[in-house]
């Protein structure tokens, strides 16, 4: 049913602001089925916030342009509605909720998920069967299934319950926002090795990155470089590389000159 | 960009689910106080002579008092000239001996309410003294318990058929002077729950009542006693619903619990009385007293409850540690949403050595609502390396509510040891958020985080009460979102 190169995102022209301030200055982008972005840029750029409006965050004033999901109009999408059609947004921040059992929201995630599609909801022992083998595969503890949502966990620990997350919602587009920063070495390959078991036709990834580590070994199909709250460059994976080499300034000079 | 603030309007205006009036025919005094009135309960109850003295007693104390004004609630004057002190089903001149007997009506209410009666004492197995605008209509597994020694019954049943018992321990923990409230208590009282759990016996199955107001203006003045002797155990469990209406309706009741040596009491309370519109009309007033005293070495007296109803609230189940090593708990979840008004607390008097105590108090305000933890913890000269731990959390839903701590503590003893934590915080945008974007409502989500804050409160009560207490806490909360 979903092919490779159906497009699943469609950003034209969307701009955004926050507290009177724009932030996002007319974007353009598209997302296949199959395909992982990566969105590279410089601190302030737009890309979280680019991350947040397609989430549908509150906080941000959509002033112009549209985004399509699978044909849908995202913007005119609740939150809820747009994560129970398959858009997932791994955060930058996680955020605790004490008393919250971890495993008990995402339950509840995937239920929402499935009875949003029809499907019959998921038991506590199927539950538990399958989110115990996403842990192994994440290399998490079981004391993961008696803690509170990201309560007291380190940064690394609340990256990798991201993954977690995504991987039982099994969503068609994922946005990944900074999942890398904070993860030391070994961590960032155990998070990678989670990002890429989700690659498949049917799906597609958007990686918010800062750094070209990630993209070692998550390799993308385009990169584009965010500034001012516009997509200056755009480029396959080589175009990653030379930022990092040259910097940010190199792409900023090159659009002004 | 969403349709959430509607929603949440919406969800707002949701009418209080259990609004409705069974039509029975009361038999009702008319409005007003007097010693004639007081008389005239005692007299309609056929109670012994040292009952009336006593109620007379207290109404001579409460005509010298004057309602108390520290708490952080406002309200207009209550005309106590005005209200109707006793009314009683129709056939409460012989009381039903099974279920069978029980007006067919009054068991569609408790259908209605969500609690088959009979069907919930015969899977639970839990007795249900059910009391029915202030008198007792039905009482269940009484065999059990009487094979047992507890006796648990009506109050009136009490007076009747234990009367020493009664006129051991009424009165003892809650004088009939304490406060106006109590003192009105003590002289109007109709009815209520008498538990008696004999030295050494373990109560073989939790109690629970359900209380209900239904005739209209008539205030309920309910009586408690729990006695534990020597070693014995006993759970008490008290929910509450009310009818809707547009009248405020005052509610005044007093429990008193007493633990002998070595005994322990839970007693755990659900209280979901109307608490007025969204616009802040109607709702009950409950004004209650609810005191118990660890009278002997080693006892220990637990106070669990979950306040979600009441246009106003003003509570504070307390614990008095008389005696040796004894312990008090109070564990609260007070919720006040639109504008209700909640002035709750405890208080903890360690009078006995090396006595501990324990609270833990979780407010949630939301809407307009004002929410008080008011906790008093007293360290008497005598109380010997006593112990206690205070924990005050505030969760506040929308910038239009508002949550107050007034803790107090009064140490005489050198050697105790007193602890107070202290939390304000708001349903963060960021954990709301975060639950959307993984597909779940804004409604669950708000139960969740909630449900989270609320935790440890919610681990101390029964089983099957925490479900309910989870369920109440969602109806109440639907929609604050802030």
């Amino acid at each position: 049913m979903y092919f490779w190169g159906r497009e699943l995102l469609n950003i034209v022209n969307l701009s955004a602001r926050v507290a009177g301030k724009t932030i996002l200055n007319g974007i353009d982008l598209s997302v296949n089925a199959g395909e992982v972005h990566a969105i590279m840029g410089p601190n302030g750029s737009g890309k979280s916030t680019l991350a947040q409006v397609l989430a549908g965050r509150e906080d941000y004033d959509v002033t112009g342009g549209s985004a399509k999901f699978e044909g849908r109009d995202l913007l005119a999408m609740a939150p809820e509605e747009r994560a129970r059609a398959g858009l997932f947004l791994g955060f930058q921040y996680p955020v605790e909720i004490p008393g919250v059992n971890n495993v008990y929201l995402l339950k509840a995630a995937l239920n929402a998920k499935r009875k949003a599609a029809g499907e019959p909801e998921v038991d506590a022992y199927e539950f538990l069967a399958l989110i115990k083998q996403k842990m192994k595969f994440m290399g998490m503890s079981e004391s993961f299934l008696t803690r509170g949502v990201n309560e007291g966990f380190s940064g690394g620990e609340k990256k990798r319950n991201e993954i977690l997350q995504m991987l039982v919602l099994e969503p068609r587009l994922a946005i990944l926002d900074e999942t890398d920063s904070g993860l030391d070495i070994d961590a960032l390959k155990i998070v990678a090795k989670g990002i890429n078991s989700l690659r498949d036709p049917a799906r597609a990834i958007v990686l918010v990155t800062h750094y070209q580590r990630l993209l070692d070994y998550i390799v993308p199909d385009q990169v584009h470089v965010l500034s001012g709250g516009r997509i200056l460059k755009s480029g396959d994976k080589s175009l990653a590389l030379e930022l990092e080499n040259r910097g940010y300034d190199w792409v900023q000079g090159s659009s002004t000159a | 960009m969403s349709s959430k603030s509607q929603d949440v309007e919406a969800l707002i205006a949701q009418k209080y689910r259990h609004g409705f009036v069974t039509d029975i025919e009361s038999d009702s005094l008319p409005p007003g106080l007097d010693e004639g009135v007081v008389a005239a309960i005692s007299r309609k109850k056929h109670e012994p002579q040292f009952l009336l003295d006593w109620r007379l007693k207290a109404f001579r104390h409460w005509q010298t008092m004057r309602e108390p004004a520290w708490a952080q609630v406002h309200y207009k004057p209550i005309d106590y000239q005005d209200i109707s002190y006793y009314s009683a089903p129709r056939a409460s001149s012989d009381a039903p001996k099974s279920l069978d007997e029980v007006d067919p009506k009054l068991l569609a209410t408790y259908a209605k309410l969500g609690i088959p009666l009979h069907e919930r004492a015969r899977l639970a197995g839990v007795a249900v003294d059910a009391v029915f605008d202030s008198v007792s209509v039905a009482t269940t597994f009484k065999e059990k318990l009487a094979k047992a020694g507890v006796i648990f019954c009506s109050f009136s049943d009490a007076v009747r058929n234990h009367p020493k018992l009664v006129e051991q321990y009424l009165g003892t923990v809650v004088p009939t002077g304490d406060n106006f409230f109590a003192a009105l208590n003590s002289a109007v009282f109709s009815d209520g729950s008498f538990v008696y759990v004999p030295a050494g016996v373990r109560c073989p199955m939790e109690l629970s009542t359900y209380f209900r107001i239904n005739a209209a203006k008539t205030g309920q003045f309910e009586r408690t006693l729990i006695v534990a002797a020597e070693g014995a155990a006993v759970s008490y469990l008290e929910g509450c619903t009310a009818p809707m209406r547009d009248e405020n309706q005052l509610h005044a009741a007093v429990v008193e619990l007493v633990a002998l040596d070595d005994a322990q009491i839970k007693y755990s309370t659900v209280q979901n009385w109307y608490p007025g519109d969204e616009n802040g009309i109607g709702g009950i007033y409950n004004f209650v007293t609810k005191r118990g005293e660890c009278r002997g070495r080693n006892s220990k007296i637990s106070w669990t409850q979950v306040e979600t109803g009441s246009a106003i609230t003003w509570k504070y189940p307390s614990c008095v540690l008389k005696g040796d090593n004894s312990v008090g708990e109070f564990y609260s979840v007070a919720v006040a949403n639109h504008y209700q008004q909640a002035d709750t607390g405890t208080k903890m008097i360690h009078i006995g050595r090396n006595t501990r105590s324990t609270i833990v108090s979780k407010g949630i305000s939301a809407g307009r609502a004002q929410n008080t933890y008011r906790g008093l913890v007293k360290i008497a000269q005598s109380a010997e390396g006593a112990r206690n731990f205070t924990q005050c959390d505030s969760l506040l839903m929308g910038g239009r509510c508002a949550a107050h701590t007034f803790p107090y503590m009064e140490v005489k003893n050198p050697t105790a040891t007193v602890e107070h934590e202290a939390s304000t915080s708001k349903i963060g945008e960021d954990q709301l958020f975060y639950c959307l974007q993984r597909g779940i409502s804004a409604e669950d989500a708000v139960n969740m985080i909630v449900s989270g804050f609320c935790k440890v409160v919610f681990k101390e009560l029964p089983m099957e009460f925490a479900v309910e207490a989870q369920n109440l806490l969602s109806v109440s909360l639907e929609g604050a979102v802030g």
